[in-house]
């Protein structure tokens, strides 16, 4: 440690790391648009700008290491004139359609622009006018609002290391572009959405589905029914101004309610369902001599990692659809059976941490004579855009209850929502299918928490099982390349493509941050912990429902409705 | 056929690793006259990149194209001297008459263009270059001249006697 003089005031700062890294623990702010936290800094914007004595001309903090004795002004008057400067460069080319685009106030560049009084226009340039991708089922390109800050490329290669997209062209007309200047839905992106939350600006945004869902919901011919994740009642708080972390379930079922949704379904209670299948496949396997390690298959993206990347382990994926998909067939089918529905009548909407899912919904297998089981997925930022609009407040809502047959949850399922959680409720329910007893302690330390990788032994009965929790899908390349090269002691492996799970998901408030992420996962295991219903086989509901319907996990009807298959893909990658 | 070109490239470059990506992109371009998708994929697979990256990277230098050229090749010259005195619009008049942009090859496989940052003809500018035929002191008007009696010669070329 030493000591440097920043703005007259004296601040410690460690050796190696960069200004900015001081400055922000001295909680001295600076403005950036292309540093991203726990990557090398790129230096691309030079916003963050600071003049230090002695040195010419002003120096970018985001990537010059500090040194002892410098002394730093962040907001001299030279400071301040280069960042307006920028700002209005950036601008000079900008669609400046603010009142239009989905970012209007939460840009950074908005944001910038106002907090430097930019009033003038000084630059005028040509304005962009890229070509609008909506390929995707999941993403929307703009490159007219684009800045250049290459966020979502360096999110796309150096954390999720897939790569599906980088700078195309030199100079004022380079563009972020899939190779060969492919549209998103053929090159090898997987639809995680991590570059949405990356983005500074509007250039990427979710493609929406809400006028497809108020559609439905004005439309009286319509049943309109909603599921909502685990990860989201964690976090849509947060688009309304309540503390990060807090869960409001009940205040949001209210809130679907309130807009029209006859039937608001609980997705954690297909979560349960899916841990009855899937620790029932994963005993089976075990049993059998299946294929093993079987590999989690509830993250849509880093189901399309596998096909793309590795379709060697297809056949490692549990067969088990996503709980989204398990709730949009069981709707669809017995559902609307018990209430005596025509399936085509019903519109079954997801909300959804996850811009992912809004392309497994479209995938051809999930669905049964030509009706989808999923018709609209929502982000949670698409929903709480949605109850804003409706002037739906908050404050005035008494919370409800999920609804029945699909509204009761065990906090297992719940769990869900973080990384690590369909790992802790599988060994919970497998410890019991293979035991028929409850685990000693049903929270499972070595698999919570934020690493990228965790690996534990977990001894269910005789057996040894060797389980392994990747959140980040560029963290499995690690694991994989293992199994690749002949290692044989893990039986069972979850893989969620975002970093931290679904509660980081694309989907998710676009402040998202590690500590949001923290504050989030939390909120999950205060649930697990505060709740007595902690196990997927324990929910009655569920139990009624094979009782009444299905029958018994693997069974027919849920090899019909419940599971499904995978191809490899053949994209650009 | 493509296929045997970049391997053959490759197989060149055994234990080549990112730091070669040019040098082969150089050398497929060379030798298949153009980058094809293919090319990149397969040079992706060797290097273990992705194709973005190397699309990426190729489109960072004018040298690199992804089309076939044409049978007359195009190289308007960019370069100082010929920007001077009016290369600009010489290049505006080629891609109007052919209806193609820099790095394109038109549609019957006749015409490709390219820009060259110098060709060396300083004297002769603004110069262009169709198939080692050097054009000199050009201006708007008069590339169409030029133009048609390259299109004249593939006419004839699809007429006559192969």
């Amino acid at each position: 440690m030493f000591e440097i003089e920043v703005n007259g005031r004296i601040i410690d700062a460690s050796p190696g790391e960069t200004i900015l890294s001081a400055l922000k623990r001295a909680g001295i702010r600076v403005p950036t648009l292309c540093h991203m936290n726990d990557l090398m800094p790129s230096g691309a914007c030079r916003i963050c700008v600071v003049e230090v004595e002695g040195m010419r001309g002003l120096i970018p903090s985001c990537s010059y290491p500090v040194q002892e004795g410098m002394k730093i002004k962040t907001n001299s008057a030279k400071a301040i004139q280069a960042r307006k400067t920028i700002i209005e460069l950036l601008l000079a080319n900008h669609p400046d359609d603010c009142l239009y685009c989905v970012r209007n106030g939460n840009c950074k560049l908005q944001g910038l622009a106002e907090e430097y009084g930019i009033r003038e226009r000084h630059f005028t340039g040509k304005k962009s006018r890229g070509n609008i991708d909506i390929t995707s089922p999941s993403i929307v390109r703009d490159q007219s609002k684009c800045i250049l800050c290459g966020k979502c490329v360096r999110i796309c290669e150096e954390v999720q290391r897939v790569s599906a997209i980088d700078f195309v062209g030199r100079g004022s007309k380079t563009v972020i572009a899939p190779a060969f200047n492919n549209n998103l839905n053929v090159s090898s992106c997987i639809n995680c959405g991590q570059c949405v939350l990356a983005c500074p600006t509007g250039a990427l945004r979710e493609k929406s589905y809400l006028r497809e869902v108020s559609e439905a919901l004005a439309d009286p011919e319509k049943i309109v029914v909603v599921q909502h994740a685990p990860a989201v009642s964690v976090s849509i708080a947060e688009e309304f101004g309540i503390k990060p972390g807090t869960d409001i379930a009940g205040m949001m079922v209210a809130a679907f309610k309130r807009l029209g949704f006859k039937k608001v379904f609980d997705t954690s209670y297909t979560a349960d369902l899916t841990i009855m299948e899937e620790a029932s496949e994963l005993v089976h396997r075990v049993k059998t001599g299946g294929v093993l390690p079987m590999m989690t298959s509830c993250s849509p993206g880093w189901i399309k990692y596998v096909e793309q990347f590795y379709p060697e382990f297809i056949d490692n994926l549990s067969t088990c659809k996503s709980p989204q998909q398990m709730m949009g067939a069981l709707i669809k089918s017995y559902f609307a059976e018990k209430e005596g529905i025509d399936p085509a009548k019903i519109f079954s909407v997801s909300v959804m941490p996850c811009t992912a899912k809004k392309f497994e919904a479209g995938r051809p297998e999930m669905g049964r004579n030509n009706i989808f089981d999923i018709d609209a997925v929502l982000t949670t930022r698409e929903m709480a855009r949605m109850i804003k609009m409706h002037g739906i407040d908050f404050n005035s809502v008494v919370p409800e209850e999920a609804d029945l047959p699909f509204g009761t949850r065990s906090t297992a399922g719940k769990l869900f929502g973080g990384t690590g959680g369909v790992m802790e409720a599988a060994l919970r329910t497998a410890h019991f299918l293979i035991t028929g007893k409850e685990m000693k302690s049903l929270k499972v330390e070595q698999v919570r928490g934020l690493d990228g990788v965790k690996e534990a032994k977990i001894k269910v009965g005789d057996l040894q099982v060797g389980v392994a929790v990747i959140s980040g899908v560029g963290n499995a390349s690690k694991i994989l390349e293992q199994l690749k090269e002949g290692r044989k002691d893990l039986h069972f492996i979850e893989v969620m493509t975002c970093p931290g799970g679904c509660v980081a998901g694309g989907g998710q408030p676009i402040e998202t941050d590690k500590e949001k992420i923290k504050t989030r996962l939390q909120a999950l295991y205060t649930i697990d912990q505060t709740e007595t219903l902690r196990t997927s086989h324990a929910n009655k509901a569920v139990q009624e429902l094979y009782k009444e319907y299905l029958k018994e996990p693997l069974g027919e009807k849920s090899h019909e409705l419940l599971h499904t298959h995978y191809t490899k893909r053949d994209v650009l990658v | 056929m493509s296929d045997d070109i970049v391997n053959k490239v490759l197989e060149q470059h055994p234990d080549a690793r990112r730091d070669s990506l040019i040098p082969i992109l150089q050398e497929v371009q060379e030798r298949q006259g153009y980058l094809s998708k293919n090319a990149v994929v397969k040079i992706g697979r060797h290097l273990r990149l992705p194709a973005s990256k190397i699309y990426g990277v190729a489109t960072f230098y004018n040298q690199f194209r992804f089309q076939r050229t044409g049978k007359f090749h195009i190289l308007v010259c960019r370069g100082t001297a010929c920007h001077v005195r009016g290369s600009a619009s010489v290049l505006a008049a080629v891609e109007k008459e052919l209806k193609i942009k820099a790095g394109e090859t038109s549609k019957d496989g006749v015409f490709s263009l390219e820009v060259v940052a110098c060709m060396g003809a300083c004297g002769l500018a603004p110069v262009i270059c169709i198939n080692g035929e050097f054009y000199a002191n050009l201006e708007f008007g008069k590339v169409r001249e030029i133009l048609d009696i390259y299109k004249k010669k593939a006419e004839e070329g699809k007429a006559g006697p192969q």
